[in-house]
């Protein structure tokens, strides 16, 4: 009876322990939501390292002095390309418990949410800061659907841009490359001389993918290459095949290893002169500048063949999600992501270029001053790879699509795997 | 010889104290009441926590459901249909199999011969139980990272290596042995697993250590002796007295290793990625991409659920034996 009853006491006092547990995480639980209730903005990126970071925080500060009655709680979660973010980003959707506001590629990336019916459109917002106009068009197309506006671009990345090595160049008496004819005789050269012309990382499908995008839009030309992905041009499109035929001969360029890089080791490459050449979207430029080399100095920038005069777009894009309790301290962080100022504050710390074509370029290094003048006249196409141009599950498939290619070079079922895929589009 | 004879009744020696207790319980009434009241907490949640949500992935699988937007209509099995044709999916098949294969073999031989040669009680036999346990206190995480830096072609060992002249690419080596083309894939042996193999090795092999080592401890010396009065050789006394005794530590470590290594995913996910041509992506990576990447949720569910079953084929067995062993 005895031990019984030490039993019976134990339990109690285990149960009780286990009672007060569940009791403090609810109360937990529940004065987070409270706190989020009472004006705490959560800020949902994947801006966790380098620049972003510290762009995101000049961004934040600059609103908390204007708004110091804000919380601003910065919610970033790590990982290469926001790959973490967004899985964690469309469970929260899913459930029902969206943050604040979200970063979210503009395009297909935006329109997902959009289409599942998650966010709330913007133009009051739009109106009330006088912006119609202030950001181009295409960019504006985005961000768009039925007249309505979801989203606000913060930065602009420019995808179809080949980096090269300027000492190996000049080294060996060579001009960046124009087109492809020209690509090809200056990678044969480099080839002779022992040095890797093109060097890619697909440890992660971004380093193989961008490279083909650039191609189909350097073959297909921009009004050819944006119907690709509406579905009004075929993967048929001998141009398509074209453009499977020149990726195909570009791999033989590349360094052996690529499967094992990230594209910031293949940009490691081309800083300590191992390789020549890489292509990949203007984010590039920070890694070099943290290799304390000097743009047009120790390395330089061309188009990738054939693209002078497109401007392949990646940008990033704040929406606001239906069901945010704190609509009006959204709204006023909304105000300032759109704002010159906030874009000023944001922009020259990432190394991105502003989405408002009105910005004050002092601000922002030779490079940028560059893409700025071609973002206002180029004609402006959706990046494949960074979510712009369609949906992830297309692009999935068509990442799958590159990878095997990559290894078994086999145009016809490429072309194929292509197709069967673009199905989805329509 | 009488020891021997005892050791031979330990088994039904251990059951009969083992029936006795629940006789001592029956008879406390109250003891029951309070069984049933501490086990029902875990009994609930594992319901709905563990048996609900297969239940519910098992519904998503056979759903429509493969953009953001959930749909419930039926699908048959379609998503399964669509996976088993999957070129990707066919490669994980492969992949696992040879990975499961070698990695099981490789832990077991190797944990048994540590086990041997730590328990012929030498000198410091602490310190070498601790470095091969050591690995084991990693996350699979941190094993990916630092095997991915070791055996990257452009660093660590290889950068040795070169040196000397060699160079080494199974790392990113895309070849299968021998190929044979079956379904969309080339069967065989990818060479880039072997990679992960000696990774996911080095960080489990002290588990297996540990268990042999407690199976060896267990093995009475008498039995040897008697062996060795008989006239047997330690070569026959290690084939026909000791290995047989660490027969059930072996099932266990093979269990164990089986479903660590057919759900692996942290370990292939930091170290190499679902590879060039898909030669290192198991289902664990292609489940996670399928259905958070690419919101394919239907199709990730039904990844799920073969995994699932791949599981099962090894756990079952496992459970219905112990089962049987305890009645």
């Amino acid at each position: 009876m005895k031990k019984g009853l030490s039993l019976l006491l134990g339990s109690i006092v285990i149960l009780a322990l286990i009672l007060t547990g569940c009791g403090n995480s609810d109360s937990k639980s529940s004065s987070g939501s409270s706190s989020s209730n009472n004006g705490k903005l959560e800020i949902f990126s994947w801006w966790t390292a380098g620049g972003e970071a510290d762009g995101l925080k000049a961004l934040n500060s600059a609103f908390n002095k204007k708004y110091p009655n804000i919380g601003v709680k910065n919610e970033a979660v790590a990982g290469g390309a926001g790959s973490n973010a967004k899985a964690v980003l469309a469970t929260r959707m899913q459930g029902n418990n969206p943050p604040s506001t979200f970063q979210v590629h503009g395009g297909a990336e935006l329109m997902a949410y959009v289409d599942a019916g998650k966010m709330q459109p913007l133009n009051d917002l739009y109106k009330k800061n006088g912006w119609d106009g202030k950001f181009p068009k295409d960019l504006m197309d985005l961000v768009s659907k039925d007249g309505k506006i979801y989203g606000i671009p913060v930065d602009v990345h420019r995808g179809n841009v080949l980096w090269y090595n300027k000492k190996i160049f000049d080294d060996n008496n060579l001009q960046p490359p124009k087109t492809f004819d020209d690509f090809f005789k200056v990678a044969d050269k480099l080839k002779a001389k022992g040095i890797t012309p093109l060097a890619m990382g697909d440890k992660e499908p971004l380093g193989a993918t961008t490279i083909f995008e650039d191609v189909l839009l350097g073959v297909l030309g921009p009004d050819k290459y944006k119907q690709l992905w509406t579905g009004d041009l075929s993967f048929d499109d001998p141009g398509v095949k074209k453009s499977a035929e020149i990726f195909k001969k570009m791999l033989g360029y590349i360094n052996d290893d690529h499967s094992s890089l990230a594209w910031q080791d293949a940009d490691e490459l081309v800083a300590n002169g191992k390789a020549a050449m890489n292509i990949m979207g203007d984010w590039a430029k920070g890694y070099f500048t943290s290799k304390n080399m000097t743009y047009g100095k120790d390395f330089g920038a061309v188009n990738t063949p054939n693209t002078d005069g497109s401007f392949m777009i990646v940008t990033d894009t704040f929406g606001k999600p239906k069901g945010v309790k704190n609509s009006k301290q959204v709204d006023k962080y909304l105000t300032e992501l759109g704002s010159v100022e906030g874009q000023d504050a944001f922009n020259p710390k990432k190394g991105s270029i502003p989405a408002r074509t009105d910005a004050d370029a002092s601000k922002y290094d030779e490079y940028s001053k560059n893409a700025m003048n071609d973002f206002k006249d180029n004609a402006l196409v959706p990046s494949l790879e960074n979510g712009s141009a369609a949906p992830q599950g297309f692009l999935t498939k068509v990442d799958t699509a590159v990878n095997v290619f990559v290894t078994q070079k086999n145009v016809g079922n490429f072309i194929n795997s292509l197709k069967q895929a673009s199905s989805s589009l329509k | 010889m009488s020891e021997v004879i005892l050791t031979d009744k330990k088994t039904p020696a251990r059951k009969t104290t083992l029936g006795s207790k629940p006789r001592k319980r029956k008879r406390m009434t109250g003891d029951r009441w309070l069984a049933l009241a501490f086990i029902a907490p875990s009994i609930i949640l594992i319901a709905i926590f563990v048996y609900g949500f297969i239940g519910w992935t098992g519904y998503v699988s056979l759903s429509n459901w493969n953009s953001f937007l959930p749909d419930f209509s039926f699908a048959g099995f379609d998503n399964f249909l669509y996976i088993f044709k999957d070129f990707r999916f066919q490669a994980d098949i492969r992949n696992t199999i040879f990975f499961t294969l070698f990695f099981i073999i490789a832990v077991v031989v190797l944990g048994m011969f540590l086990a041997i040669f730590i328990d012929q009680r030498l000198k410091g036999e602490a310190i070498f139980r601790n470095i091969f346990l050591f690995p084991m206190a990693l996350s699979f995480v941190v094993t990916g990272v630092v095997w991915r830096w070791v055996l990257n072609p452009s660093s660590g060992v290889n950068l040795l290596l070169e040196h000397f002249g060699i160079h080494f690419k199974w790392y990113t080596s895309t070849a299968v042995y021998p190929s044979l083309h079956i379904g969309a894939i080339d069967f065989g042996i990818p060479a880039a697993v072997i990679a992960l193999v000696i990774a996911a090795t080095w960080q489990q092999t002290g588990f297996s250590l540990a268990m042999f080592l407690a199976g060896l401890r267990g093995i009475p010396e008498e039995l040897k002796e008697a062996a060795r009065i008989d006239g047997a050789s330690e070569w026959q006394i290690f084939w026909r007295v000791i290995l047989p005794q660490l027969k059930p530590i072996m099932f266990s470590v093979i269990i164990i290793m089986a479903h660590i290594s057919l759900k692996i995913f942290d370990l292939i996910y930091t170290m190499t990625g679902p590879g060039a041509n898909f030669v290192t992506d198991m289902p664990g990576v292609n489940m996670f991409e399928t259905t958070f990447k690419s919101n394919f949720y239907a199709q990730g569910a039904a990844i799920a659920i073969v995994m699932l079953v791949l599981v099962a084929i090894f756990i079952v067995p496992y459970l219905i034996r112990s089962r049987k062993g305890d009645a």
